[in-house]
């Protein structure tokens, strides 16, 4: 192999010559980056984008203007990064019009940095303190999600200057199976939720018999609160690109796709110009950087469905049929897409690939657990300060990640429980707090590493709801093949249902627990094993949730619609003002004859308008629980 | 829903198109059925019955399929879509609310358009802007931190920009019509 391997390296290394000269030219004058991802987006990025590039124009500044992805602040979007020859590179986060103007006036124009709008400079300076000076910055520690929202994802030089596809050519300049060892002794285990180490799967796929042979990436990120998986293909699509040619070396296919959510249009849309690129370099393509391996990619759409993250529906829905999950074994390394040995890893999956080969099992080994190596990214959201992705050691205790990394509970509120792992992972109260995370940890504590959401819930959220929810979730996209799975959902949810509604019974609470060792001993696939770990782990943890609904019919959270009432406290209540009655959008809130206001109870439809637009100014709106009957208080 | 005039030929034409441009292998039938619906924002029965003979699978098949998953839609999509996100953030802080303000004031349920064909009101889950829930996407556009009153302001705005389209038309048509006696 080796001269094979020269030639490889040779390639690679014109390659990145280039590539850093492309780049070089971008230090010596000024840039500003922006980061429009989808949240990026939600927020007002393309607004922001827009008056950079006006301003820039309007004042003849010369300063180049490149859209890069998520850095993963979502708290902070959007966000943007300005460099100036002279000066470090600046981050500044929830930039608007008014401040992009500033930037550009203030900062490209003359030489103030505005340094009242920036949150952090990307580099060591003597004017502004770096990412790495907050607890953020110290306890994380970035493999995968590293030049996310840093490099423009549709321009393969910055990938290429900053190493990228050196992991890729390496790989080609060893023998497939010396892969697949590096990646056994890494210890990788699959992020897509199971993990599964990755390298026993790529050997088990290696040695089955076949001349065709295919790998996927799952894309598919079903969880309802994740997004890792769609920031890593919007913000650094080569890299996944990269672990997936190696995957594809390792095993022996000549063909891969990435199964994405068609609800990702900006994810594919950046996947396909980075493709395309890949193509155009011959990174992929026939004859890979002059080895001779061959390897392309096709772009599958998912439809919308769950299931399809499971691997057997996915290779069915990839054939042009319902994704309905299959038995296992046969498992798919040994035949799967169209009867070929298959071997299907998720995004981070293939991303931590580009950066195990490139530099080597001991070095990713010496992060996170002996059990789990590696980092562990997470998409934080819910009622924490820090909301977004982010990246840490595996091991690090949760406690860390809420306070330390994510700065805490948002409003001064008490922390209540997290959801980890989406509809098949569990709610952890705070006395879980100190556990640390990996696969093993979480999966004793009825919990799963799942694919990376992570929802934090304090004192307003309600435990029998969030079970509420996520079994309604699994039971509308169970595909109904298990009957256990189609029907044991269903009533589960119909009793979780009556329970939020007060209308529960105390039996209900075991005949939940029964129903779900049933739906976890009858279904076939992880969809319906893991769908009553929601509700498993609210009941051991907060059975007095459960109880209060059922014997009180009370929600301690003060969130369940019927069993509370919106009512107005005559002591906080002024006279003098009147905005709840502009906020009703039903005329139910009105003024007394005392010119104090109150609500009828009957016209109410619990919108929480009034409340929130009376808690700046007197929090005279409040929630009851148990509710009060309608006609009971109606002393207008 | 009824056909409109002429749709039926359109509906042909582009299903037709995206048959050509896809093959007819069964691998691309779900390509095929997300091109059609891309070229005519749904699946009209008629379209389905024509992808199942160029695909040679039977029509229940398709009609398997396209109830399947979650993104094919089986009736015309308003002029304006609105999907409300239910993911477990904006869930958690009252996209059920903001779901049931839409229903109440368009008078549809999820799922449904309303019958002049101008709205249809859909749910997704999460957007990836968790951080600024409970969060719409109203067109192309997402809405952050919506408010039950934010759901009036946004129907109203439209409703706003369909008289206003209504009164150029108005005005044009008056225009042209002094123009003719005019001239
Ligand atoms: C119902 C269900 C949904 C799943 N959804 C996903 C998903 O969205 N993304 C993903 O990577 N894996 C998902 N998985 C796990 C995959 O089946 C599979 O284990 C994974 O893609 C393997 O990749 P890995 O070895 O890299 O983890 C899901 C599994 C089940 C049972
Ligand atoms: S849950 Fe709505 S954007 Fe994430």
């Amino acid at each position: 192999m080796s001269v094979l391997g020269t030639d490889t390296q040779k390639t690679y290394q014109e390659l990145k010559d280039q590539a850093v000269q492309a780049v070089e030219g971008l230090n010596t004058k000024s840039y500003v980056l922006v980061g429009t991802a989808t949240c990026g987006r939600a927020a007002g990025a393309l607004n922001v984008l827009e008056t950079f590039r006006s301003e820039i124009g309007k004042h003849n500044v010369d300063a180049e203007i490149i859209e890069v992805g998520c850095m993963g602040h979502c708290y902070a979007e959007p966000m943007v990064i300005v460099y100036k020859p002279g000066f470090p590179k600046i981050c500044y986060g929830s930039v608007d019009e008014g401040i992009a103007t500033r930037l550009v006036t203030d900062f490209l124009v003359n030489d103030d940095p505005c340094f009242d709008f920036a949150m952090a400079a990307l580099e060591p300076n003597d004017f502004f303190p770096t990412f790495e000076d907050f607890p953020r910055g110290v306890y994380e520690q970035k493999v995968v999600l590293s030049d996310c929202g840093l490099i423009a994802p549709d321009d393969i030089e910055q990938y290429i200057a900053r190493d990228g596809y050196g992991g890729l050519a390496k790989a080609l300049s060893k023998e497939p199976e010396r892969v697949i060892t590096e990646v056994k002794d890494s210890n990788l285990r699959g992020r897509g939720g199971a993990g599964f180490p990755t390298g026993v799967k790529w050997e088990i796929c290696r040695n089955a018999e076949g001349d065709t042979k295919y790998v996927i990436c799952n894309a598919d990120e079903g969880d309802p609160g994740a997004f890792i998986d769609r920031a890593l293909l919007e913000s650094n699509p080569h890299q996944l690109i990269e672990g997936l040619a190696i995957a594809a070396y390792a095993i022996g296919a000549s063909q891969g796709y990435i199964y994405v959510r068609a609800e990702y249009p900006l994810a594919i849309e950046r996947l396909k110009t980075a493709i395309g690129q890949a193509r155009e370099k011959g990174i992929i393509g026939n004859s890979v950087m002059g080895s001779n391996f061959s390897f392309d990619i096709k772009i599958f759409q998912g439809s919308g469905a769950f299931v399809c993250g499971e691997e057997t529906a996915l290779i069915a829905s990839i054939e042009g049929n319902a994704g309905i999950p299959n038995h296992r074994p046969p498992f798919p390394a040994v035949s799967g897409l169209h009867g070929k040995p298959t071997i299907i890893n998720n995004v981070k999956t293939l991303s931590y690939i580009t950066h195990i080969i490139r530099n080597g099992a001991e070095w990713f080994k010496s992060i996170g657990t002996p059990g789990t190596p590696g980092t562990a990214v997470f998409a934080l959201a819910g009622k924490v300060v820090g909301t977004g992705l982010v990246e840490v050691p595996m091991g690090t205790t949760i406690r860390t990640l809420i306070y330390d990394v994510a700065d805490g509970i948002k409003n001064e509120k008490n922390f209540k429980a997290v959801q980890i792992g989406g509809p098949s992972g569990g709610c952890l109260p705070e006395s879980s707090l100190d556990l640390p995370i990996d696969f093993d940890s979480l999966q004793q504590a009825g919990a799963m590493m799942g694919s990376g959401g992570l929802v934090v819930l304090d004192e307003e959220d309600c435990m029998v709801e969030i079970a509420r929810f996520f079994l309604e979730f699994t039971q509308n996209e169970s595909c109904g093949k298990c009957t256990f799975c189609r029907l044991g959902t269903k009533q589960m949810l119909d009793i979780l249902t009556d329970i939020t509604k007060g209308k529960g019974k105390l039996e209900d609470i075991d005949l939940l627990l029964e129903l779900a060792v049933d739906i976890k001993a009858g279904s076939l696939c992880a969809l319906g094993k893991t769908a009553p770990n929601p509700v498993l782990t609210t009941i051991r943890f907060f059975r007095d949730e459960y109880e209060a609904h059922i014997t009180e019919g009370r929600c301690p959270a003060l969130m369940c619609k019927e069993l509370i009432t919106y009512v107005i406290d005559e002591k906080k209540c002024s006279k003098l003002c009147d905005a709840c009655i502009g906020s009703c959008p039903v005329e139910a809130v009105y003024t007394r004859s005392d010119m104090l206001k109150d609500i009828y109870l009957d016209k109410c439809v619990k919108c929480d308008n009034c409340l929130v637009t009376c808690l700046p100014l007197y929090q005279a709106v409040i929630k009851v629980s148990p509710p009060i009957e309608a006609g009971g208080n109606q002393n207008g | 829903m009824e056909l409109m005039e002429g749709e039926l030929e359109k509906i042909t034409a582009e299903v037709e198109q995206v048959i050509k441009d896809q093959g007819t292998e069964r691998e691309r039938l779900i390509p095929i059925l997300q091109g059609v619906q891309e070229k005519l924002g749904y699946l009209p029965k008629e379209a389905m019955k024509k992808v199942a003979e160029a695909v040679e699978v039977s029509e229940v098949e398709i009609y398997e399929i396209a109830t399947f998953y979650n993104q094919f839609r089986l009736n015309p999509p308003g002029k304006h879509q609105i999907k409300v996100c239910m993911g477990t953030a904006c869930h958690m802080t009252g996209g059920n609310i903001i779901m049931e303000s839409f229903e109440r004031r368009l008078d549809i349920k999820e799922g449904e358009t309303t019958p002049d064909r101008e709205f249809s009101l859909e749910r997704v889950a999460c957007v990836g802007c968790c951080a600024l829930a409970p969060v719409v996407v109203v067109d192309e556009n997402v809405e952050a931190k919506v408010r039950p009153t934010r759901v009036d302001g946004i129907l109203l705005g439209f409703d706003m920009e369909k008289k206003a389209a209504e009164k150029e038309m108005q005005k044009a048509a008056s225009e042209q019509k002094t123009q003719e006696e005019e001239g």
